[in-house]
């Protein structure tokens, strides 16, 4: 029997969505001096509000509040006093969770059961173990006498908006600085609310600023007078940071790109890892650094596993974001759609096999549907650049040996997976893989209390849990 | 299926099954679970779901009188809106199959029996076959048969095949279900394990549980056992049916199971034929449900019929 699923939209309302939002300064919103920018909702082309942007006064201006607020009051609050803070803030997340998966999915393009599900509570997650670190740093290991950095400057990418924020946030305040944060220029909203819960909270003018508009903005951000600099988002950009900020002294964490190998042994469990394979590479609809790219499967099952795998892609409904059934929504911007469209047509050129689901896409909106080439080699461009949208390139090995040169074959060193039932051969692979985080027999798995973050083009830095307090801390 | 069928044989093909990792089954049903069926979806998965109930009494006090009330909802769920799908089939004790067979004569409802010595299945393969053979002459058009628990756990893989295999004799046309009783086994794997054998031996359906042991059916297992009817197919081409037995209650939690058999095993298995509930209480729920969706306000279940 066909049974088709009718339409379970959320409802758009519950965003409590404005018409302009403007920067956060000092404790305030503000009229920006840059030039107003619209952010659109990626499902629909249509606008969904205008969002004032910062100039090069309002970054100076902020950054300045920033420094008053740490030197006179953040940075010598007691731990135990910021923690009340924090955890006030982390509350309110989680209270207002519904209203800020709504507003992440209309401007980020995300299915609502992800910003539902993962999103918002990871990033409550994410705030309340911060909170718990306020007033333990000094048994973190890091040093006796810990003290904040100071003013931390964080440029955001936009593939996990709200997110990425709690991950900034979080641990600067903890750890007793004060931060002026930039969002992507494509989705500044839920940072803006974070803002406002802020200011809900009671948190003192100053000790968090959001400064929305495009990279010169960021560049701003980085170039100002800070102490710290967190950066996630393409490599490329994190090259400039780099860059620029060398011989400076300023601190500085990157989070760039990868392209994750996901390591698939004839001993899998079968079933599950075509699922992890599936939640790798299209969750999120493969904006995630740390995606699972490559899938790297054992050539005596390859041909079994890709069946498999075709046919629970088939299963996977890509349409309405708000729609509580859709599993892929909408790829973030024309910009974004376009690179991708390029990659897949590099992929056709240099040979590779190109799969696509049979689903269907909607009629308007910036969609591409799940994605498989097979046949790719090392080579091959979409081998090779990360791609970040819903494209899987398959390759094959033979041996383990093969599997762990082909994985680390790639400038990238953020994430891998593994997937055997031997317990001693996903560690004989995870000791081999050069990567920042490997999962074993999951993958996309987020936790606070775990570090995350990458080596090589991936960059440096952790973040998350005890290692993650080290880059805000001055020990 | 090529398999040899001795003990060794057998353990050599089900241990070389791919193992199931928990975590990700679990996980994988949770979000299955996360599934929001509304709508016109809605009230097509309430009919199917109906369609689908094995209509079920297996209690010592059961009486000709009781059995008689399960008929008379089977053959028609809810008189006041007649348009509601009669059951699968009633499910009895082998010695009220004859008198359950009289009362759905032309119905179309099949008739089951469980059999061998159902729930423990501790007895010998005479009894067992004279067990079955007692139901299928009573005029049970489906057989629902326990495996022998003790001697799968032990290993004794042959011996559990051999009785599958004796009792799909004695059932000629009889649809045979061959319960797996998952509660008692050590894990999915060994649900993939029980599965296969049951579907090597010739089982037409694999079922859950007995109803008597929990936990009975869940999620995670009865996804192991639709990938295990996925794979057969793929591998045969033949299509076998899964049943989720005890512990299915709202039409909520049926109409998850509903969204499994759609994306695990296919949407070939929506159908009576090929998947199946073994409930009582379900069937009341899905009739509220039901009546919700035509009118648009909830009913109170005492306006519904209870068999």
């Amino acid at each position: 029997m066909d049974w088709t699923y009718s339409p379970a939209p959320e409802n758009a309302a519950i965003a409590n969505l404005e018409p302009t939002y403007r920067p956060f300064i000092d404790g305030e919103f503000v009229d920006g001096g840059g030039e107003p920018l619209k952010t659109i909702n990626p499902a629909t082309e249509e606008v969904l509000a205008e969002v004032g942007t910062a100039a090069q006064e309002d970054v100076d201006r902020a950054v300045a509040a920033a420094r008053r607020a740490h030197d006179e009051v953040w940075g010598r609050m007691p731990g135990a006093e910021r923690a009340k803070y924090l955890f006030r803030i982390a509350r309110i997340v989680a209270e207002r969770s519904r209203e800020l998966a709504v507003l992440e999915t209309l401007d980020n393009g995300k299915p609502i059961r992800e910003s539902r599900d993962v999103d918002v509570p990871t990033a409550a997650a994410h705030l309340f173990h911060h909170a718990g670190w306020a007033d333990k740093l000094e048994y973190a290991g890091l040093g006796p006498a810990p003290k904040p950095v100071g003013v931390v400057g964080a440029v955001i990418p936009w593939n996990f908006p709200l997110l990425m924020a709690a991950w900034k946030v979080g641990p600067a305040l903890a750890c007793g600085n004060t931060i002026v944060l930039k969002p992507a220029e494509t989705t500044p909203l839920t940072a803006l609310v974070l803002a406002e819960i802020a200011a809900e909270a009671g948190l003192p003018p100053g000790v968090v600023n959001v400064l929305p508009g495009a990279g010169d903005v960021g560049a701003a951000v980085v170039g100002a007078a800070v102490d710290k600099v967190a950066f996630t988002g393409s490599t490329e950009v994190g090259v400039q940071i780099q860059r620029r900020l060398a011989g400076t002294g300023r601190r500085l964490t990157l989070e760039l790109g990868g392209k994750a190998a996901n390591i698939v042994y004839a001993d899998a469990a079968i079933d599950q890892a075509v699922d992890g394979v599936v939640d790798g590479i299209f969750f999120n609809q493969g904006h995630v650094c740390c995606a699972g790219s490559r899938l790297l499967v054992q050539e005596s099952i390859a041909e079994e596993f890709l069946e498999l795998l075709h046919a629970r892609v088939e299963t996977l409904r890509v349409g309405d974001p708000l729609d509580k059934n859709t599993d892929v929504g909408a790829i973030n911007s024309r910009a974004q759609l376009d690179r991708i469209v390029d990659l897949a047509a590099a992929g056709d050129e240099e040979g590779a096999r190109r799969w696509t689901s049979s689903c269907p896409l909607p009629e308007r909106g910036l969609f591409f549907p799940p994605t498989v080439f097979e046949g790719v080699e090392q080579t091959m461009r979409i081998a090779r650049e990360e791609i970040f949208g819903p494209v899987l390139s398959v390759l094959t090995f033979r041996t383990p040996e093969e599997a762990v040169a082909k994985a680390n074959n790639t400038p990238y060193g953020l994430s891998a997976g593994v997937w055997t039932e031997k317990g001693s051969k996903a560690l004989w692979t995870a000791q081999r893989l050069r990567a920042g985080v490997v999962w074993a027999n999951t993958f996309n798995r987020f936790d606070p209390a775990s570090p995350f973050g990458g080596y090589r083009q991936s960059g440096f830095g952790r973040e998350g849990g005890r290692a993650g307090l080290e880059a805000y801390l001055a020990v | 299926m090529q398999v040899g069928t001795d003990d060794r044989s057998l353990r050599r093909f089900l241990h070389g099954l791919p193992g199931v990792d928990q975590v990700g089954l679990e996980r994988r049903s949770a979000v299955l679970a996360t599934r929001s069926i509304k709508a016109e979806s809605k009230r097509r998965a309430i009919d199917l779901a109906i369609s689908m109930i094995d209509l079920t009494t297996l209690e010592g006090a059961d009486t000709r009188g009781k059995v008689a009330a399960l008929c008379a909802q089977a053959r028609r769920p809810d008189p006041e809106y007649p348009d509601a799908p009669s059951v699968a089939a009633v499910c009895v004790y082998p010695d009220l199959a004859g008198f359950a067979a009289e009362r759905l004569a032309g119905s179309g409802v099949g008739v089951a029996a469980v059999a061998t010595a159902f729930p423990s299945g501790r007895s010998s393969l005479d009894v067992k076959i004279a067990d079955t053979r007692l139901a299928v002459e009573a005029g049970a058009t489906e057989i629902d048969m326990v495996i022998d628990r003790g001697a799968f756990l032990s290993g004794r893989y042959a011996q559990v095949y051999e009785e599958i295999v004796a009792i799909k004799e004695v059932c000629g046309d009889a649809h045979l279900k061959v319960i797996l009783e998952t509660g008692e086994l050590a894990g999915y794997d060994d649900v993939r394990r029980a599965s296969w054998l049951a579907l090597l031996a010739g089982a037409d359906v694999i079922k859950t549980s007995t109803g008597k042991i929990s936990p009975a059916a869940t999620l995670p297992v009865v996804q192991v056992m639709l990938q295990a009817v996925r794979d057969w197919h793929r591998l045969t081409g033949e299509h076998r049916g899964v049943k989720a037995a005890g512990g299915i209650r709202s039409a909520k939690d049926a109409i998850r199971h509903l969204v499994a058999v759609n994306e695990v095993a296919g949407p070939d298995w929506l159908t009576p034929d090929l998947f199946r509930f073994g409930a009582s209480a379900l069937l009341g729920d899905l009739l509220r449900q039901r009546r919700t969706q035509l009118t648009g306000h909830y009913t109170s279940a005492d306006h519904i019929g209870r068999a």
